[in-house]
């Protein structure tokens, strides 16, 4: 198909096509689900991570 | 360098020293984002991800063996997509963030060792991470030299020297931050040279049919090292089967290409991606669910367009090199001799002036050249003559044409090089011959930079494995001094490795080290992990135990089994002077299989089979880990 000899790689090419599509349906689907407000123990965690990881580095 | 060429990359280095200076203002990290509360745009996120996950590696060493083995390799596209950005985005992206805050772990190895209340955990898994990742940094590295040395003519150590020095800057001047919206722009840059990529490809080879067509009718032209051990064409996957037990010779090998391409380059890195440290931890960078979901349509799209344009193109390459290269060039010598050593497989030599008749008779005749453009004291450029190979001087003073007629592999083979060529070398050969230097040179950098993101999260990782999981679990000391030496100098170390093991190991090794350092972590990691997330009954033996039979498993399968890396790596005939300890009676196939596809199953079933043995963490605590709150 398309110039490709073996059905296996033709199918690979698809599937990866199909796959980023997925993604992107999924994405868009769930575009404004999911939104949560930090708590503090994310804040907390983010300090650390600039203090102690990031600052080291 | 021609004044168009200049010109192009003046404007694209102001561009990126503007921008970056604007953006220096406001530079922030995702911690950055997070501590002020605020998300950062989606798409952002997303292509920081992916310009850490994608690399000169994929590109450079993934698209050479895709021009070499063909286009059975965009099965690695497919898990790429749906298991690297799918599965990872969708189902372990937000329980890792939320595990990872609550917790309060920076590292993927603190949060096992969190998880299951285990500092053992926390230092292997750092002694891994830090002993470990060199390889793949040295794949990384490998694939910007490879690229730099064709495009600007310089020989491979040079080349790697200079890509050394400036990472080493980068890091120096704070680059290893990762600054998301630098990421983020060199990601866009490089998406729209793949796309340049592709679609100027298919052109040039007649269309999207006419291309996959020239290339299936190339088939035969696959070499017979290739074809004996499977390889049926560049738009075919490789004969599949196993070998009868106890077989040799030439019935041995028919299917040994299909289980490497599988196994080792498909699975290895498609599944080994989910366990990879410096990625886990960017899931812990999000601000909240809807940013993950969000980004995975940008991430989805950027793989594909990555990883996918590389399988694709690299292939059709060898419909490129064989029909359509010409080169316009000065010829200095049409009957060029180099030597491939006794045993055909040496580096490719000059014959010195004195050469035996043994040695005479066995090199193989190239013509040697300079393009306009190069220097009189210039090294000459060399290209595998063969009788399909057309010659034209050129009368009155225009240029000579060579129409090598080859396919890609054998393009890349030159003076340096083994006879049978080097799969680094063919997209950079790819990019140098059939685009413009603008383009090549802006591709380089580009590429440049993508590597530069990939190597600054692996020596993020490497430098907080020693210096935090290492050290800081083992001496108790937080974020001391001491703490902070040894993560610098760790990521010194590291680099310093990357580099050395570059010079030893050279020439088609990106895709191998890069799948080996994927499987290992998979193995070693993996079980323990989606336990960590989603099994409350996994019990700090359980996990231990993976751990150790899954990295236990990898090694031993690397050493003693499996064919390339036990032969690589010499141990198994040093030791017991055979190459692997395959019993003649088993198939010779078995030295085909990866060492996930054993140790993975292995490390699962010791994480479910110890763990339901063994006493279950206490309630209160496994409760903290799933969102309640922290035990006295």
């Amino acid at each position: 198909m398309f110039g490709i000899a073996d059905k296996a790689v033709f199918l690979a090419y698809a599937l990866s096509v199909a796959s980023a599509l997925l993604c992107v349906l999924y994405g868009v689907a769930h575009w404004n689900q999911g939104d949560e407000p930090p708590q503090t123990e994310d804040l907390q965690w983010a300090k650390e991570e600039k203090e102690e990881v990031e600052e080291t580095l | 360098m021609d004044a168009l060429t200049l010109l192009i990359l003046l404007i694209y280095l102001f561009a990126v020293a503007y921008l970056g200076y604007r953006g220096y203002r406001a530079t922030k990290t995702a911690a950055d984002y997070l501590v002020a509360g605020r998300n950062i745009n989606p798409i952002v996120m997303a292509l920081s991800y992916g310009a850490t996950f994608i690399s000169t590696s994929a590109i450079v060493g993934f698209g050479g063996v895709a021009a070499n083995l063909g286009m059975g390799l965009l099965w690695l596209t497919f898990l790429n997509i749906f298991v690297g950005i799918y599965i990872a985005f969708v189902f372990l992206g937000n329980p890792t963030r939320r595990t990872g805050h609550h917790l309060d772990a920076h590292t993927f190895p603190e949060l096992l060792g969190k998880r299951f209340q285990s500092r053992a955990l926390q230092v292997i898994g750092g002694l891994i991470i830090f002993l470990f990742m060199p390889l793949y940094a040295m794949a990384v590295i490998i694939g910007g030299a490879e690229f730099i040395g064709p495009i600007f003519h310089i020989p491979f150590n040079a080349a790697l020297y200079i890509f050394a020095f400036i990472v080493a800057a980068y890091v120096v001047a704070g680059g290893m931050k990762g600054v998301m919206f630098t990421d983020a722009l060199q990601a866009t840059i490089m998406l729209i040279g793949m796309v340049i990529l592709l679609a100027a490809t298919y052109a040039t080879l007649g269309g999207f049919t006419q291309a996959h067509q020239s290339l299936t009718e190339m088939a035969p032209r696959v070499p017979a090292a290739l074809k004996a051990i499977g390889h049926r064409g560049w738009t075919a996957m490789p004969l599949f089967g196993w070998a009868k037990p106890g077989s040799s010779g030439p019935e041995a090998i028919p299917f040994n290409l299909w289980w490497t391409m599988v196994t080792t380059i498909i699975l290895g890195v498609g599944i080994g991606v989910l366990a990879q440290p410096q990625l886990v931890v960017r899931f812990m960078t999000v601000s909240s669910r809807q940013s993950l979901n969000r980004a995975v349509v940008a991430g989805g799209i950027f793989i594909l367009f990555m990883t996918g344009v590389a399988f694709v193109v690299g292939p059709l390459s060898n419909v490129y090199f064989a029909r359509h290269e010409t080169i316009r060039c000065r010829l200095v010598d049409d009957q060029a001799l180099l030597d491939p050593g006794p045993d055909g497989k040496g580096r490719l030599t000059l014959l010195p002036p004195d050469a035996l008749a043994e040695v005479i008779s066995r090199a193989k005749r190239f013509i040697a050249y300079r393009l306009p453009g190069d220097a009189e004291d210039q090294a000459l450029r060399y290209v595998l003559w063969t009788p399909e190979m057309t010659l034209t001087r050129g009368t009155d003073g225009r240029l000579d044409e060579i129409r090598p007629g080859l396919i890609a592999i054998a393009r890349t083979a030159t003076l340096g090089t083994p006879l049978s060529g080097n799969a680094d070398a063919i997209i950079p050969h790819y990019v140098a011959s059939a685009f413009p230097k603008w383009f090549g040179i802006v591709f380089l950098l580009t590429l440049l930079a993508a590597a530069m993101s990939t190597l600054s999260s692996q020596f993020h990782a490497m430098g907080t494995a020693i210096g935090r999981d290492v050290f800081e679990t083992l001496t108790g000391e937080r974020h001391s001094t001491r703490s902070i030496a040894i993560t610098r100098l760790g990521i010194l170390a590291g680099l310093a490795a990357a580099i050395l093991l570059g010079k030893m190991v050279r020439f088609n090794i990106i895709a191998l080290a890069t799948a080996i350092f994927f499987g290992l972590c998979g193995a070693s990691f993996l079980p323990a992990f989606l336990g960590a997330l989603f099994w409350k009954r996994m019990t700090r033996a359980g996990a231990l135990a993976s751990l150790l039979v899954g990295f236990l498993a990898s090694a031993f399968w690397s050493l003693f089994i499996n064919s390339k890396t036990a032969t690589g790596l010499g141990l198994c005939k040093a030791l017991f002077g055979k190459e692997t300890l395959i019993p003649a009676s088993f198939s010779p196939t078995w030295a085909f299989v990866d060492p996930l596809v054993v140790a993975l199953p292995l490390s699962l079933l010791t994480a479910i089979l110890v763990s339901l043995g063994t006493r279950p963490l206490s309630d209160d605590h496994v409760n903290w880990c799933f969102g309640g709150p922290k035990p006295r």
